[in-house]
């Protein structure tokens, strides 16, 4: 075949390309050589393919199968954000639990899902009836992807809503906090809002601690302690158709609080509900804690302090007699006694006859400079220290009159929170060192730093005082057999505006047992108490918080591990024997 | 199906010469394009809000009419071929003119122009055709030495470059460039020129990262994983991990949910987490086999335009796959590249079957040898 003719034949020549008559010629050895080479070189493009596909293989396999060789510094993993801890728990001193987080889930809806809204709305409030309806249906036809319609459900709702089977309604997990023990120590404890940050009590103090710790936080409390006092501190709240009540039982020694009550109270694990029945102005009852905010003027209790002031600084002597055949007058005020003897007193029967012209008599003796340091050297004129802020600012006068140092004597004119109480009658008698109180538990074998404040022989003497007012004076009924209860009574008219009233009283006992050796003391106080019949009509502290902080030492005795004595055994009766007395007769109160 | 040898039908004689191993490979790799679909675009259409199954429902219409034009274009004769080619090609390079004036601008590229109510992309269709005309022109000139055949290409080849590279659009640039060259190369280009050729092109990729930014940003990134933001990527290599062997079964991938291409540009990555490294092995065996069987089949091709074209378009077909799958896994800087036929995109895969389909009726066997 000729080549002209061949390339004639060619389909591939564009027709109108007419190959002119003498056009080079291609001969056939030209071209097949010319295929050869393409042929080779398409070879080489094979082979490259084959290389390439091979290497994409191997890689394959390396970052597929070894994490950690050559994809490893590619490979930025996402870094799952820390988890983050859970609330810390709170626990008693005994391990019991006080606050937790639980397990509570959030429901959300995507609508998009949602079927039939109106049906989805209907369906859900069978399970959650306080939802509001349009509200629900609102949010089920919004179109959106993310619609919260209730948040925190308990395990039960969950079940209810996921038994109800409609697309759409979601879960997203979440958690809550939990107060077992509901109301128990709602005041010290506090609680959180949704997003478990503190609202109030340590968990608001201690907020940024309980965020961060992973341990428990381990309380002074003993839940046992503090179910015995707030029940029969409701009791009295009850009997006697009270406002309200405090309570405190703190360690002598170390100062913890094993107890600590204010009534009415509320359920941490529903504050809101308590938070709604406030009239607008008016303070929140039970939210408010009274026994660390709340100011009394604490009456005869505060004795315990002017008579410990008289005798440390050596104003007087056990056997210092003052007059108290009259009352005083100075001013306008007139100051005399309940139940008076109309005779001159010595200190300890001042004291066991709370007798208010011979408190005063004491306190005029020692003079303003003293009592004010007196006052502030047991840390009465600050607020007391400890893990809550909301602790009360005492109130006293600005101008420290005689007037004034007369009716302190007597706890009148000055308003102290029953913590800061509590705190001064513990380092009274336990040998005189003032220690903070504090709601966290104090390992075994420390001993909490503290400040001498009175002379051990002085407490000594306050000790023998304050059994006295158990065994012959207005605290007879707190007396427990075995527990050496020793304490002073306070029955204080109320300032309202201003005015004392006769009929709103407060009532207050301090006490502590065992009185030859004290461990713990005991602080009970009950707000506007009404006698019933049982009283004979009486609403003081001697026949209101008194039986009751019987009671109390009685069931928490065995609890705190205090041992019963016998009190007649010598050597007890010797520890608490005052010289002074010998041979005299105790009137009865 | 079953044919008589001496059946003359135009069915009957398509049966007995085409490449049905690559006939049955391509296929396959149009089925395993909408089981990947399935898997990765519902998480992306969510994400876009368009309907969990709205890239699957378009990749069963455009994959059944993929395989439609494939087969129909492998019916026809090599001229056929060509003249499709030349008319498919003008039109194309219009329209590729026409984006400078009436394109839609899409993520900072103007590469669309919108036709009957579809985004079409013309380079796509320059891709295949141009690569059948510059066959053909190389041919011719090689057949008569002075017909300018290699000028034409050579213009032709350098207007297409400047407007991909105006879009701009690197990797189609690299595709035509790679493909061209190739082609010019097979038809016996001197050494000398080769070498030319291959540091001209390594220039321009040069000159791309020195001033192209987005080249530069991401050329920089995959020298330097630290400077960060090498988010798909990262994502990418953590789906080929999270994978393993085996893969951790269909619809139970995670990480497809935060690839944000995961349907398109890396689906690959996509198939390694839920099916697994054997699976990611198999898909580039069927490439690699596509790819290979094609060009063996070709080495018994007498006729020089017709070993041009194939050629072109089979390097073609290969070079995206392996510069796709290559980024993937993270051997090169990430490149907007499909992967054939599995990725999601509609101009890309017509095209992909025209180019395909020309492969298939260029690799028919021919009676009478070098004869077309």
């Amino acid at each position: 075949m000729l080549s002209a003719q061949r390339q004639d034949e060619n389909p591939c020549r564009p027709r109108h390309f007419k190959p002119p008559p003498c056009a080079p010629v291609v001969t056939d050895s030209e071209a097949s050589a010319r295929l050869e080479t393409c042929r080779m070189r398409l070879l080489f493009s094979a082979a490259a393919f084959v290389l390439i596909f091979v290497v994409i293989g191997l890689r394959l396999v390396d970052i597929a199968l070894i994490p950690g060789a050559a994809a490893e510094p590619h490979i930025a993993r996402v870094a799952p954000p820390p988890p983050v801890p859970a609330r810390a728990d709170i626990v008693d001193r005994n391990g019991r639990l006080l606050a937790t987080m639980i397990d509570s889930p959030n429901l959300y809806a995507d609508t998009r899902q949602i079927i039939d809204p109106r049906e989805a709305t209907r369906a859900l409030l069978t399970v959650l009836p306080q939802l509001d309806a349009a509200k629900v249906y609102a949010a089920l036809t919004s179109g959106k992807t993310f619609v919260y319609l209730q948040r925190h459900l308990t395990p039960r709702q969950q079940y209810d809503i996921n038994r109800l089977g409609i697309p759409g309604f979601e879960f997203e997990p979440g958690t809550r906090r939990f107060y077992p023990l509901g109301d128990l120590a709602a005041h010290v404890v506090g609680y959180t809002d949704i997003d478990d940050n503190g609202r109030a009590g340590l968990e608001y103090d201690l907020n940024e601690e309980l965020k961060n710790r992973s341990q428990p936080l381990q309380l002074s409390l003993d839940s046992r302690v503090q179910f015995v006092l707030r029940d029969e501190l409701q009791k009295v709240v009850n009997n006697f158709t009270a406002k309200g009540a405090a309570g405190i039982v703190m360690n002598v020694r170390t100062g913890e609080i094993v107890a600590m009550v204010s009534l009415p109270d509320f359920d941490p694990n529903h504050p809101g509900a308590a938070e709604r029945d406030v009239e607008p102005g008016h303070v929140n009852q039970a939210m408010f804690d009274k026994a660390t905010l709340g100011d009394y003027e604490l009456g005869s209790v505060m004795k315990i302090f002017n008579t410990a002031m008289v005798l440390d600084d050596g104003v007087s002597s056990m056997t210092s007699e003052y007059d108290a055949s009259h009352s005083i007058h100075i001013g306008r005020f007139t100051i005399s006694d309940y139940h008076g003897k109309h005779r001159w007193l010595s200190v300890p029967e001042i004291f066991i006859y709370s007798s208010n012209i011979g408190s005063a008599r004491e306190a005029l003796a020692a003079g303003a400079e003293r009592q004010k340091a007196f006052l502030t050297r047991l840390g009465l004129l600050t607020p007391p220290k400890i893990q809550l802020h909301d602790v009360a600012m005492p109130h006293y006068p600005k101008d420290w009159r005689e007037i004034n140092v007369m009716t302190i004597a007597y706890g009148h004119g000055i308003a102290i929170s029953p913590l800061a109480c509590i705190t001064g009658v513990a380092a009274i008698i336990n040998g005189g060192i003032l220690r903070p109180a504090t709601l966290l538990k104090v390992p075994p074998g420390t001993d909490p730093p503290g400040v001498r404040v009175i002379s051990a022989r002085t407490s000594e003497e306050m000790r023998k005082l304050m059994r006295l007012v158990v065994e012959y004076g207005t605290a007879r009924f707190a007396e427990t057999p075995g527990y050496v209860v020793g304490g002073k009574t306070g029955t204080a008219e109320k300032n309202k505006h201003g005015r004392y009233e006769l009929t709103t009283l407060v009532s207050t006992f301090v006490g502590a047992f065992p009185m030859n050796d004290p461990q713990y003391a005991v602080l009970a106080l009950v707000d506007e108490p009404h006698g019933n019949k049982e009283s004979h009509g009486y609403a003081t502290a001697g026949w209101t918080v008194v039986p009751a902080t019987g009671r109390i030492i009685e069931r928490i005795a065995p609890l705190l591990g205090v041992a019963p004595v016998d009190e007649s055994s010598p050597a007890i009766e010797q520890s608490l024997q005052i010289s002074s007395l010998q041979g005299k007769r105790i009137e009865a109160y | 199906m079953r044919f008589a040898r001496i059946d003359q039908s135009l069915v009957a004689r398509w049966w007995w010469t085409i490449d049905r191993w690559n006939l049955g490979a391509l296929g396959v790799l149009l089925v395993c394009g909408i089981v990947l679909s399935l898997s990765a675009s519902p998480a992306v259409a969510l994400r876009l809000h368009l309907g969990a199954l709205y890239f699957v429902k378009r990749q069963m219409v455009t994959a059944p009419l993929a395989l439609a034009i494939m087969i129909w274009v492998s019916l026809l004769s090599p001229r056929w071929i060509r003249r499709i080619a030349v008319i498919g090609f003008v039109i194309s390079l219009v329209a590729l003119a026409l984006t400078f004036v009436i394109g839609v601008e899409i993520k900072g590229s103007r590469r669309w122009i919108d036709f009957a109510g579809l985004s079409l992309q013309p380079s796509e269709f320059i891709k295949p055709t141009f690569a059948i005309v510059a066959a053909w022109l190389f041919a011719e000139q090689k057949q008569r030495p002075n017909f300018p055949g290699n000028a034409i290409s050579v213009i032709l080849f350098a207007a297409i470059i400047a407007m991909t590279i105006m879009q701009p659009d690197i990797g189609m640039t690299v595709v035509i460039a790679a493909v061209w060259f190739s082609q010019f190369f097979m038809t016996g280009l001197r050494l000398y020129w080769a070498a030319v050729g291959t540091f001209g092109g390594l220039a321009g990729l040069a000159g791309a990262y020195f001033w192209v930014p987005h080249v530069t940003v991401r050329v920089n990134h995959f020298l330097d994983p630290a400077l960060g933001d090498s988010y798909q990527v990262n994502r990418s290599l953590e789906a080929f991990a999270h994978g393993g062997i085996w893969g951790t079964g269909p619809g139970e991938g995670t990480i497809k949910n935060v690839l944000p291409d995961a349907h398109a540009d890396f689906v690959f990555a996509v198939a390694g987490e839920e099916f697994g490294l054997i699976a990611c092995l198999a898909i580039v065996a069927l490439f690699a086999f596509i790819v290979l069987r094609g060009l063996s089949r070709l080495m018994q091709e007498n006729n020089l335009f017709v070993l041009l074209g194939a050629s072109g378009l089979l390097i073609q077909f290969g070079l995206q796959a392996v510069i796709n799958m290559a980024s993937t896994v993270h051997l090169i800087p990430t490149k907007g590249m499909t992967l054939p036929f599995l990725s999601y995109g509609g101009s890309s895969m017509l095209a992909l079957a025209l180019g395909m389909g020309m492969v298939l009726a260029l690799t028919r066997r021919r009676l009478g040898g070098d004869q077309l």
